[in-house]
């Protein structure tokens, strides 16, 4: 395999890790919005 | 600690995702977690609450935070990892990460770290969490690790931190329990990394990193952990008396606290040439402080559940 092709199965990698990173953090944020909403339901408070 | 991935031949162009994990430096992460998980349980036990999901949110942004401090502190240091034979395999200094990419890595991850550890528990263990970045990157690797002997012992407060930041993350609050912990983890840092240094003398040297050994020598190193040694295995039982901990705890920090005074106690008697005692107590130091934490997260999980 020459160095470009590495390079560009590494490019590919790299964004694939970049976007699971970046979803990985909205569902994250997501669920923490749901989980505060529940306990605040929970505990009465608006 | 040696941070290198797979393939030692990559460049920017080829690094890949891994280059970046160990960026993060994973074994210090696993540290920080442990003892993180060990605060936040202890304060649930001494009755703080918090959500089973928002407890393990909180851990994953206390750990993406330390993580992102050592890659900032990758950045900053790459001068002085490429000339030490311990960090000479990181991914900065191999030249898999060009240094900006470390240091926007770093950047980004630390004001997301804070930013969900506020969203999934409070301000205060945020802005605990942000100090203990502020810490360990501006105070201890731009500041005191290349102008003091005394770089690792301020700079050790910064790892102390996480089991105070996990403790206000549940409870909105750092009690005098919390820095109890902190106190064994901040008062365990001079002896670990100055048992690392004494066999490691010459990659400091040569780096031009002032550590103890060789700025004051070997003699007064050994001096210095000793005294410290002392002083830890005492502050490991003090949990036990303070209400924290009970008998299991206590005779745990006893024996592995004992065998740390001995181990310390080798070394200051061993010769300049014999460094199988520093290897020992270096060893040694990382089972002290996962015995004692361990011993204090079974009990209050006993506790709490049993």
């Amino acid at each position: 395999m020459s160095e470009e092709e590495i390079a560009r199965k590494q490019r590919g990698r790299r964004n694939l890790a970049i976007g699971l990173g970046v979803a990985a953090f909205v569902i994250v944020v997501y669920l923490v919005t749901i989980l505060r909403i529940q306990a605040n339901v929970g505990a009465g408070t608006p | 600690m040696d941070q290198t991935s797979a393939n030692p031949a990559l460049t920017a162009e080829t690094a890949g995702p891994s280059d970046y994990f160990a960026l993060l430096k994973p074994r210090v992460m696993s540290l920080v977690i442990f003892t993180a998980a060990v605060g936040m349980v202890a304060a649930v036990a001494a009755d703080a609450d918090i959500q089973f999901g928002l407890a393990v949110v909180s851990l994953l942004a206390i750990a993406v935070g330390a993580g992102a401090s050592g890659a900032l502190n990758m950045w900053w240091d790459a001068d002085i990892d490429a000339v030490m034979a311990r960090t000479v395999g990181r991914p900065v200094p191999r030249g898999a990460v060009p240094r900006a990419e470390a240091a926007a890595f770093g950047g980004l991850l630390s004001a997301l770290s804070v930013a969900l550890l506020a969203l999934a528990s409070n301000y205060v263990a945020a802005g605990l969490l942000a100090f203990t970045i502020f810490f360990y990157v501006v105070v201890y690797s731009m500041w005191l690790k290349r102008l003091t002997p005394q770089n690792i012992v301020i700079g050790g407060a910064a790892g102390a931190l996480p089991p105070v930041v996990a403790w206000a993350a549940v409870s909105g609050s750092a009690p005098l329990q919390a820095w109890l912990l902190f106190a064994i983890i901040f008062l365990w840092t001079p002896p670990h990394f100055w048992a690392l240094a004494l066999y490691r003398e010459g990659d400091y040297a040569r780096a031009g990193v002032p550590m103890m050994p060789n700025v004051k020598g070997a003699d007064a190193t050994k001096k210095q952990i000793f005294i410290y040694a002392i002083i830890l295995a005492l502050t490991g039982l003090i949990p036990a008396f303070a209400g924290m901990a009970g008998w299991f705890y206590l005779a745990t920090a006893a024996a592995t606290g004992a065998v740390f005074v001995y181990l310390a106690y080798a070394v200051l008697k061993s010769s300049l040439e014999d460094k199988a005692p520093a290897k020992r107590l270096f060893a040694f130091s990382i089972f002290y402080l996962f015995a004692v934490f361990a011993a204090l997260l079974i009990e209050d999980l006993v506790s709490l559940y049993v």
